[in-house]
């Protein structure tokens, strides 16, 4: 008998426990609904901005945050089904994705007039909202300044075997590829990527390689810079061991990508959806990225960042539109033709 | 003289001996096997779009072929390391001397709890040079042997030593009474290990993405990155659920027809142990090199995390807050799955016909699935079939149950092949009904399996990261969503806690594990 009534206690547990988290998920709060959020972006940065929209305009958020791709994947199963009303990416492909499915409404025109207008969409559907550059990280004890490339293009050659790695898998490494295509063609592409391949050593995240450079394993590494920053906040300065080398002017290893965001067109919430927008490209909001832990550059309200990055207006980026960028459909398909996933 | 002579080894089953299984039983099964099959037909859906052209660019690739190469490969030494390593431990820890066996035990499940992604970065972090195939043979080997230790340790126990010692007296040396006594009896459990080895090896992503070892599951998760419609990504899961049905195939061939129960245990006399002598310090020796490769690597790393990381911020309310929506999600999705899995073990274990067998074997094929497919999968069909169910802990706690079905229903049959079925036919011919039968009967024999079922549920459900990313009801953070969120942003400091606490947490069930197989010993 004991024992019979132990198991039932213990299922009883169980179910309180079920309907406790169901009630906590599905419920809303009293006053205005909450908006959600999905978003890509650095976890930490957004639940700050999250709480200070709050604060600021009384509308609650539900923040949904996990990989892009992986949250891109979702939207475009759920469809205009989305419980979405505000969709966060870290690199325009997932948002073009999405975009070409016809998911997102237009942005304000009040909205996009804050920031640079050839980094928005083309089709001004979402709204550059912070941006990284890629770099050439690299290890300081293996590699003296003399010695890093000026172009994207030279780390194919034989000189780097053994030498770089890269992260063919991460979503920050298809606009380079994109990049590389759109200013020399296809077939440069291609024997780029071949090249990189035979001399470099494949990663699984820019986490992964930035650490990697950092203790010596491998030379140098293609990341954005952010990563680097991030690695010299949990590690402390005095164990860095490498630094940050910007390619040439025009390069494509120059590239400025953004990280932008939308509003779907299926929202339940379009106005406070439009609200979210417009107060991530605000002064305030803008101020919260140029001072977090991410390490983003700030877009927006004519901010500068407040970080110890080289100042973005030193950036010089290659001329590729963001429409350019596109869905990385082809840097997938070349990274598959060379066999590098 | 041939095994079968031996009493209580196995036996031929007379063929159509007990038809016709009970309603209610069917239709638990059914349900069991539709949900298991729920993320494979979306999977053939999405598969459709497609062209014909573009799947043959897709497949015949010498990149796939590499990449079949390495999956099979991995999984033959794997499975097989395993097998070895597992029915070695066990028969040292079960019947041999050495010392501190309970001790051994213990520490040897305990590898259970460790999240995949904890174990092998703390091996590339420490061993930087471990990639690539013989990296992710060591260690997948010392994340996975205790599915075969655990059962076997079980049988191991459960057996009646008249068995082996009447072989002794018979003349057979120790080594041909254990090939041709012992190892027979262990082909379940082995067998049974093996197969959730296996599968998990097809669908295990995270391991092998920090070791650069490419499969399937990695390049699944690569199309799914990159190219954001899964069509593609579908296909090459299509070639997962090939390769898991022929892993299906193979155990049902190897596991034969052969029934392992016995009416009455009888009384058993306390085993007389292998004394070691000289042979000790080799064993403990062994034993103590496995417990470092397996538990002190991964937990070295925890430690060195915490002191190297500067990022030790740590909400004591979040740690507390993803704690108990674990435990709650865990519990849940234990209950659940062994719910599920009972009426399954019961058609395959009791009523073998074929559509019991199908039924069975249908519920494998998802196992086989990296958890970003099933967790898609299940938002497709949430989202058009169920929208009531969309990002609910529910479908959370039904995704769990389709991952870890397999899991249950290994620990499960094991131990439902020991028991007679005789004895619920007596407490039905003495006037019971069917149900109240199977209570009074089977049921209390079942305990230690549903115990160790639940106990493998609940420690795989603790640690499941792709499924819990997809499909949780939005805001509810798990440990294993909390240490990826800083572990993605470098924060490893921050990160190490919450994969200290999912250990932690782990361990009693680990620890609950060897109680129950204490319980299957007395």
């Amino acid at each position: 008998m004991r024992r019979r009534s132990i198991a039932w206690i213990a299922l009883a547990a169980v179910a309180a426990a079920l309907t406790a988290c169901g009630g906590s998920g599905s419920s809303a709060t009293a006053g205005s609904d909450p908006i959600t959020v999905y978003s890509g972006q650095h976890e930490q940065t957004m639940a700050t901005l999250v709480a200070d929209f709050k604060k600021r305009t009384g509308i609650d958020v539900k923040l949904r945050s996990s990989d892009e791709a992986s949250l891109a994947n979702q939207v475009l199963r759920e469809g205009s089904a989305s419980p979405a009303d505000v969709f966060v990416a870290e690199n325009p492909p997932a948002l073009t994705v999405l975009e070409r499915k016809g998911l997102f409404a237009p942005v304000d025109a009040a909205t996009l007039s804050k920031t640079p207008s050839r980094l928005n969409a083309p089709k001004k559907d979402w709204v550059a909202a912070s941006a990284r550059s890629a770099v050439l990280a690299y290890n300081t004890e293996k590699l003296r300044p003399a010695e890093l490339p000026g172009k994207l293009q030279d780390l194919a050659k034989p000189a780097w075997r053994g030498k770089i790695g890269f992260a063919p898998t991460e979503t920050d490494f298809q606009p380079l590829i994109t990049a590389v295509r759109a200013l020399h063609g296809a077939g440069a592409a291609q024997s780029w990527l071949q090249g990189l391949k035979s001399n470099g050593k494949v990663y699984d995240d820019n986490e992964a390689l930035i650490a990697a450079v950092n203790r010596g394993e491998i030379a140098a590494g293609l990341i954005d810079h952010y990563y680097w920053y991030r690695l010299r906040d949990e590690v402390g300065a005095s164990k860095v061991h490498s630094a940050l080398h910007y390619f040439d002017a025009g390069d494509a290893g120059a590239l400025v990508d953004v990280s932008g965001a939308a509003a779907l067109k299926s929202s339940t919430h379009p106005r406070e959806a439009q609200r979210f927008l417009s107060y991530l490209v605000s002064k305030p909001a803008q101020e919260i990225i140029a001072t977090s832990e991410s390490y983003e550059y700030p877009l927006g309200s004519g901010v500068q960042t407040k970080r110890d990055l080289k100042p973005f207006d030193q950036l010089k980026p290659p001329a590729i539109s963001v429409e350019q960028l596109g869905d990385g459909r082809d840097a997938l398909r070349a990274l598959q033709d060379v066999g590098l996933i | 003289m041939t095994s079968t002579a031996l009493p209580a080894l196995p036996r031929r089953r007379r063929r159509g001996r007990r038809a016709g299984a009970p309603r209610g039983l069917l239709i638990g099964g059914l349900v069991a096997a539709a949900l298991s099959l729920v993320p494979i037909v979306f999977l053939a859906l999405e598969a459709r779009g497609v062209s014909a052209s573009e799947a043959q660019r897709l497949l015949l690739r010498p990149r796939v072929g590499d990449l079949l190469a390495n999956t099979v490969g991995l999984i033959v030494a794997t499975t097989a390391l395993c097998a070895v390593i597992g029915v070695g431990a066990a028969w040292c820890i079960e019947r041999t001397n050495v010392p501190g066996r309970r001790v051994w035990m213990v520490l040897l499940v305990l590898p259970l709890a460790i999240p995949e992604f904890v174990s092998s970065f703390g091996w590339v972090s420490f061993f930087t040079s471990m990639r690539g195939f013989w990296g992710a043979l060591l260690v997948t080997v010392v994340a996975y042997f205790p599915f075969v230790l655990l059962p076997t340790a079980a049988v191991l126990r459960g057996s009646d030593p008249a068995l082996e010692e009447t072989a002794r007296s018979l003349g057979l040396s120790g080594w041909s009474t254990f090939w041709r006594v012992t190892a027979p009896q262990l082909r379940l459990p082995v067998l049974g290990g093996g197969l959730i080895i296996a599968l998990h090896l097809l669908a295990e992503y995270g391991a092998f993405a920090q070791l650069r070892f490419p499969t399937l599951a990695t390049e699944i998760y690569a199309q799914y990155q990159l190219g954001f419609d899964g069509a593609s990504a579908a296909i090459l899961a299509l070639v997962l659920v090939a390769l898991s049905l022929a892993l299906l195939l193979a155990e049902v061939i190897a596991r034969g027809r052969a029934r392992y129960a016995r009416v009455g245990s009888g009384t058993k006399r306390p085993r007389a142990r292998l004394a070691l002598g000289r042979r000790a310090p080799l064993v403990i020796a062994g034993l103590g090199l496995l417990t470092i490769l397996s538990l002190g690597v991964p937990l070295a790393a925890l430690v060195y995390w915490v002191a190297q990381g500067s990022s030790s911020t740590l909400p004591p309310t979040s740690l507390l807050t993803a704690v108990t929506t674990t435990l709650g999600l865990s519990l849940g999705a234990a209950v659940v799955t062994v719910a599920l899995a009972l009426p399954v073990a019961l058609l395959s274990a009791r009523h073998g016909g074929g559509a019991s067998r199908l039924i069975e074997r249908s519920t494998y094929v998802a196992r086989a699935l990296p958890g970003v497919v099933i967790g898609l999968a299940l938002v497709s069909f949430s989202i058009r079939s169920a929208s009531w169910l969309y990002q609910t802990t529910t479908l959370l706690v039904i995704a769990y149950a389709i991952l870890f079905l397999p899991l249950a229903l290994v620990a499960i049959r094991g131990p439902l092949a020991q028991i007679p079925p005789r004895m619920e036919d007596v407490a039905r011919s003495l006037g019971l009904g069917g149900l109240r039968a199977f209570a009074r009967t089977t049921l209390p024999l079942l305990r230690t399996g549903l115990g160790a079922g639940a106990a493998l549920v609940f420690l795989s459900t603790v640690t499941e990261l792709t499924g819990t990313l997809l499909l949780r009801p939005t805001g509810t953070e798990t440990l294993a969503t909390r240490f990826w969120t800083y572990a993605s942003s470098l924060s490893y400091g921050a990160a190490a806690p919450y994969a200290a606490v999912m250990v932690a947490i782990s361990a009693l069930p680990a620890y609950l594990l060897i109680r129950r197989l204490d319980g299957a010993g007395s």
